[in-house]
């Protein structure tokens, strides 16, 4: 029995590594169980990511005593496509579109994004025009050609990408989505002329109505993969030549797991995949709580990310648009992302902003003093007393309060008449207000509210900006999971291996085309089921499908679920209710007989998620306290307090600790604000609860 | 400390209210049935205290209704006084020199009740497809040929819509489900900003607005004063000569800064056509003082406080205050060039710092099948909306089809096609197009439409720039005129309808945006990589630019300063 349990047991290791901007976490599962982790944080190392990827990953094996054979699966998160996006650092790429149609990237949608900057510049798109070229062909929306696609002028239109020294190319043919053929075709022809060079085709990458949006996806894809193909090629041969020969999974935006192979194919799917991550972590975490209705709440050291979970599932925003990157990631985003390195000061008018200036983190906050002179949100939350100097980040870091509070107390107190406290405070009403106005903005465009909900928060900052975000939020609630520090690595242990496919095709539900959908959907299923079982290991698969829907002459849709299987004529009758229901759940009213349109169909295929078994709360019995006290301030309304220190790894079950006080761990503080009380749960979560007093 | 920490609050609390106008915009633009609304974003969102005070105005895609809102909220409730408003009443018009300049725009109006007490006031505006008479088109010869017109009254009633007006509103117009649509939509939107300006004074327990307005507005006129402070001091003149419809028209203006105001005064300009391409003041006024902000004080938001130190004047019936019966529907195509007349006259206040003249008014096409459509063709209407260049702006080169003033956002190509019968053969920059400088105008672009079914269609138009192109600055060239010609030859003017056969291809040229600074005087390598990129031709980097370059496009150095110093 013994014996059969070990060899059991001797492939459940499961190993997570999430490489961040500054630190790379590693997460192990033991074996046997599904709760209990070695973790291990080591700095990333920029040029080569691997290196400190392997270097966290030796660390947790050698605490835990597991050997690279034991590890069933491997699993992977980086940011590493997204800062090649952000900072510029992709290939070159060349576009070939539609004669007819070169600037489709410059003209884009002939809009400035600030209305009032008469001196801003458009979105550097990637691709210069003299990179841009076009062949003669032409589809129509049907799918019908117009025109056949024109080969003779292939080998000279190479020649001048040869000049170019482009190594990647974006397809975008106009409505190859409705019919791929030409693009298909240019594919076969270039990979026949040039047998080394990446190509990325708009109707598989993106196959989606409206052509900016598409190409521009497309050229993200271009823009990264060969970077993406080095990377992933080399961590792989990293791994097996350490002694790993289980099968390898990377974190997709859409919070799900997929090949290296098929990661390596569509690299923009990475984008993003640490907030994912954590909105999976969050999603287990509510489903052990038995909590329903949660928004998760993840700061980091970069950015905070908040995601909408209900049921189990998180909120999708396939829309919305807050940071520069995501303009490529249509069909991509989970989380919402806000920048929070952020420098404060006044304006012209005297009013505190928070703006990202120098985001990164060097030269980082005045208190760290690694040069950075500029007051950060960091320096406030020091100069309130939120953070403990001596506990910050393991002791690696130095803490210098005074600094903190030069440095607000020139920045805002004094143009503001303010002492260095007050100036503080203010500052952390507007993060935390622009905080909650972003959560509350991605509310709104899940058609959601967020009272009522239950906020789990983790990364670096999230435990200690939660009390107060979730006051504004109107959330009585938080849920701190046991080590938030690294919860995104965490999160990727619990995804699934899954897919998801978006394509267009355009119908109404006066006049259905079951034909043409149900022929789509079948077809997409076929894909998706095709990729998920390269990694599935004969898990049974799970497949949802959701059509985006809008009233006919509206230009935005929305999503509403649909049976997975076809489409009858028995179905109408629910899908028009339901997007009845999901219309007025978001805008107030519905529009009476107006006929409806679906533009764009999406399914998701993916592995059936294990069931995770529930945490009992424990009431909590008995009321600890600590003798370590320190002076936190809380505004003029809250004043100067005594907040309690305790250390998190003392807490047990049962235990309840009084706001205010300060529940400092590893990598992060939890602060309980004076009308909070916290509970530890059988589970080890930490309960942030809004005392009626 | 009390202040500060009230001081905190209202801070906090204007975030909050200009987060809210931004959403009431985004329900506005994601509900929309008329495509300039969803596409172009041509809406507006307001938070007014309960005097009808303006605290805040969603920033959105176009500037046409920047104070047109302030004024329009202070006439309803003048109509309408708020001790008389009921909770779930709204209030409705679209009458042009109440609202915004034509019948299409519709602008709502919803008190906020907190505690059974008027608080605040929510409003917002929207355009509507079609309000029946002549339509979209400058051929109606007064405001009545133009369509309905609404004047101020109640389209909600304590919650019930008023289904009278309703169904009024349908009646006259050949897109009626589209307008009840538009209205469900406007009425949404006033409704999402109420509900959250209740929900924000609870949070922070305040039981009137009055402290909150006056902080906004003090903070926010003292920051508009200290932006015209440094404007010098003086009157400074301008003139512009368009193309108009029967006549060309010569727009003035006469901008007097002084130390705490900008007055502009358009006495001078011609007089109404007899075409609907005149303009309400309100109108003029919003393109005008948007202008002048985006250059004295932009990141002030907008609000009762931020516009009081600039003021518009015009003589009744004159152009740009056109008096009723006027027809007004085109408004916007000289309501568009106004920032080039009044940049004209801040030019010479702070040359460093002001374009040249853009193409500017939007190239908007409205298409719709002829009215005896063959068997078996399909019927549709489209309104395509595109620009030009816009002008080189000090330090920089002009941006390419790209919108300015107006924000109208283009229309992708595979979205027409999949919901009209057309087919757009071309939609690519137009080369040589920008004026010459040291900094270039944007290039407009090439757009080719012919029907999908080789039927016959109909095209309305009202564009301007095709005979006065957009003027460069300081020894700047001008940007290239606008085109509209059948592709067999045959130009088209730029105002009124024409029937375009089944078998042609309709070619439309937007403007170039003029050039900054003398041609010579721009980097060689910049010319080099104009020529590389297909965005000026070898000829004129040599006639206009003085750079001489070889057939690889390598600067040809001797023969660059041979040519440029013999100028």
């Amino acid at each position: 029995m013994l014996e059969s349990n070990s060899r059991n047991n001797k492939k459940k290791a499961r190993l997570a590594v999430d490489i961040g901007g500054t630190f790379t976490d590693v997460a192990l599962e033991l074996p046997g169980t599904a709760t209990t982790f070695v973790t291990a944080k080591t700095p990333t190392t920029p040029r080569n990511p691997v290196e400190g990827a392997m270097q966290g990953v030796r660390l947790a094996l050698e605490q835990s005593g597991i050997s690279p054979a034991q590890v069933s699966s491997f699993i992977h998160g980086t940011t590493l496509a997204t800062n090649a996006l952000i900072e510029k650092k992709g290939a070159t790429v060349g576009v070939i579109a539609t004669q007819g149609f070169r600037d489709i990237l410059e003209i884009a949608y002939e809009r400035r994004y600030n209305q009032y900057d008469i001196l801003l510049d458009k979105p550097d798109m990637l691709v210069p025009r003299e990179r841009c070229l076009t062949v003669p062909e032409r589809m129509l929306a049907s799918g019908e050609v117009l025109e056949p696609l024109e080969e003779s002028g292939i080998d000279e239109l190479l020649a001048k990408f040869d000049a170019l020294e482009v190594n990647s190319l974006a397809v975008g043919l106009l409505h190859s989505y409705a019919n791929p053929a030409h693009e298909q075709r240019l594919a076969e022809l270039i990979s026949a002329k040039r047998p080394g060079w990446f190509v990325s085709l708009s109707s598989e990458v993106s196959p989606e109505a409206r052509e900016y949006d598409r190409l521009c996806t497309t050229v993200a894809n271009a823009y990264v993969q060969p970077l993406m193909a080095t990377y992933l090629r080399e961590f792989a041969n990293a791994l097996a030549e350490e002694g790993f020969d289980c099968p390898l999974y990377a974190i997709t935006s859409g919070g799900g797991m997929t090949t290296f192979e098929t990661a390596i194919r569509f690299p923009i799917r990475l984008v993003e995949s640490g907030p994912s991550g954590g909105a999976v972590l969050a999603a287990k975490v509510a489903e052990q709580c038995g909590l329903e209705c949660v928004v998760s709440f993840d700061m980091g050291g970069t950015t905070a990310k908040v995601c909408l979970i209900d049921d189990g599932l998180p909120q999708t925003s396939r829309h919305f648009e807050v940071a520069r990157a995501e303009r490529f990631l249509k069909g991509s985003g989970l989380p919402v992302r806000i920048p929070v390195i952020e420098m404060i000061g006044l304006d012209r008018l005297g009013r505190i902003t928070v703006g990202p200036e120098s985001a990164g983190s060097e030269p980082g906050p005045a208190c760290f003093g690694r040069g950075g002179e500029r007051a950060t949100v960091t320096d406030a939350d020091v100069t309130l007393g939120y953070i403990v100097p001596d506990a910050f980040a393991e002791g690696r870091l130095c803490v210098d309060v005074n600094a903190a509070e030069m440095a607000v107390s020139r920045d805002v107190g004094q143009p503001m008449q303010l002492e260095a406290k007050e100036a503080a405070q203010g500052v952390s009403q507007i993060v935390d207000e622009n905080m909650a106005s972003a959560g509350r903005v991605h509310a709104v465009e899940c058609g959601k509210s967020l009272n009522a909900r239950t906020m789990i928060a983790f990364g670096g900052n999230g435990p200690l900006h939660a009390t107060r975000i979730a006051e504004k939020m109107g959330v009585s609630r938080i849920v701190i999971p046991p080590d938030p520090g690294v919860g995104s690595a965490i999160g990727f242990l619990a995804a699934p291996v899954s897919y998801e496919l978006v394509r267009s095709h355009y119908t109404t539900l006066r006049n259905f085309d079951f034909v043409g959908v149900n022929g789509l959907l079948r077809r997409m299923s076929e894909d998706a089921t095709k990729i998920v079982e390269r990694g599935a290991n004969g898990q049974r698969l799970n497949e949802v499908r959701t059509a985006f829907i809008r009233y006919k002459g509206q230009g935005h849709e929305i999503e509403v679920p649909l049976p997975a299987r076809d489409l009858t004529e028995n179905d109408l009758p629910q899908l028009v209710a339901d997007h009845e229901t999901a219309y007025r759940a978001q805008f107030h009213r519905s529009v009476p007989e107006m006929v409806i349109e679906v533009m764009s169909w999406s399914l998701t295929v993916s592995t059936e998620v294990q069931p995770v078994p529930p945490i009992l709360r424990t009431t909590a019995t008995e009321t600890v306290t600590s003798h370590q006290l320190r002076e936190v301030y809380f505004g003029s309304q809250g004043g100067r307090r005594q907040a309690s220190v305790f250390f998190r790894k003392d807490l047990v079950p049962g235990n309840r600790v009084e706001g205010p006080a300060l529940i400092v761990e590893a990598q992060t503080t939890a602060l309980v604000a004076p009308d909070f009380e916290a509970e530890v749960d059988g589970g080890g979560n930490l309960f942030l609860l809004k005392t009626s007093a | 400390m009390k202040n500060a920490a009230q001081s905190i609050d209202h801070q906090v609390m204007w975030n909050r209210l200009l987060a809210v106008v931004e959403e009431q915009g985004q329900a506005l633009i994601r509900t929309a049935f008329s495509p300039i609304v969803r596409e172009c974003g041509d809406i507006s969102a307001g938070i007014f205290d309960e005097q009808g005070r303006m605290l805040a105005q969603a920033v959105t895609g176009t500037p046409g209704h920047i104070n047109t809102m302030a004024e329009a909220v202070k006439s309803l409730i003048s109509i309408f006084p708020v001790k008389t408003m009921q909770s779930g009443d709204v209030y409705v018009t679209n009458d042009p020199w109440l609202a915004s300049g034509h019948l299409n725009d519709f602008l709502l109006l919803q008190p906020v009740f907190l505690d059974n007490k008027v608080v605040g006031l929510t409003s917002c505006t929207s355009h509507l497809v079609d309000l029946g008479g002549q339509g979209m088109g400058p051929e109606g010869s007064d405001i009545f040929d133009e369509g309905l017109l609404v004047p101020p009254c109640k389209l909600v009633d304590r919650g019930e819509v008023n289904q009278l007006l309703l169904s009024l509103i349908k009646a006259n117009s050949r897109e009626p489900v589209a307008n009840e649509g538009d209205l469900y939509a406007l009425i949404s939107c006033c409704e999402v900003g109420a509900v959250r300006l209740e929900e924000m004074m609870r949070e922070f327990g305040i039981s009137d607005l009055g402290p909150l307005t006056e902080a906004i507005i003090a903070t926010s006129r003292k920051g508009a004063v200290a932006a015209i402070t440094e404007v010098p001091n003086g009157v400074y003149e301008n003139a512009l000569t368009i193309d108009g419809y029967e006549f060309e028209i010569e727009l003035k203006a006469r901008m007097t800064v002084s130390d705490e105001e900008i007055l502009l005064d358009f006495s001078g300009s011609s007089g109404c056509s007899k075409y609907g391409i005149n303009v309400p003041l309100n109108y003029a006024t919003a393109y005008s003082v948007f202008a002048v902000r985006c250059l004295v004080g932009p990141e002030v938001p907008n609000n009762a406080g931020s516009l009081e130190p600039f003021r518009v004047i015009a003589p009744e019936g004159c152009i740009v205050n056109a008096q009723r019966p006027a027809p007004v529907a085109m408004r916007h195509t000289i309501g568009q060039l106004m920032p080039d007349l009044v940049l004209g006259c801040l030019h010479q206040a702070m040359p460093e710092k002001v374009p040249a003249e853009g193409a500017s008014c939007m190239y908007d096409l409205p298409m719709r099948n002829v009215p005896n459509l063959a068997p078996g063709a399909t019927p549709f209407a489209i309104e395509l909306a595109h620009n030009g260049g816009t002008g080189a702006r000090p330090m920089k080169d002009g941006l390419s089809a790209t919108a300015y003033p107006s924000g109208v956002w283009g229309s992708q190509v595979e979205v027409t096609e999949n919901t009209v019968p057309v087919l757009i053969r071309r939609r690519e920059l137009r080369p040589g197009s920008g004026g010459a400088g040291k900094y270039r105008g944007g290039l407009g672009q090439i757009i080719e439409v012919e029907s999908s079914e080789n039927q016959p269609f109909l095209l309305f138009l009202s564009l301007e720039r095709m005979k006065h192109p957009a003027q460069g600055r300081d020894g700047g060239g001008a940007g290239a005129a606008g085109r509209v010609a059948f592709q067999s030859g045959k130009s088209l003017p730029g105002k009124g309808e024409a029937e375009i056969p089944g078998n042609e291809r309709l070619c439309f040229e937007t403007p170039g945006g003029g050039g900054m600074g003398h041609p010579f005087a721009r980097d060689p390598q910049q010319v080099a990589l104009d020529v590389r990129r297909g965005l000026v031709s070898p000829e004129n980097a040599r006639r206009q630019y003085g750079v001489v370059l070889s057939q690889a496009g390598i600067i040809d150095s001797e023969g660059t300063s041979v040519l440029r110093g013999s100028c």
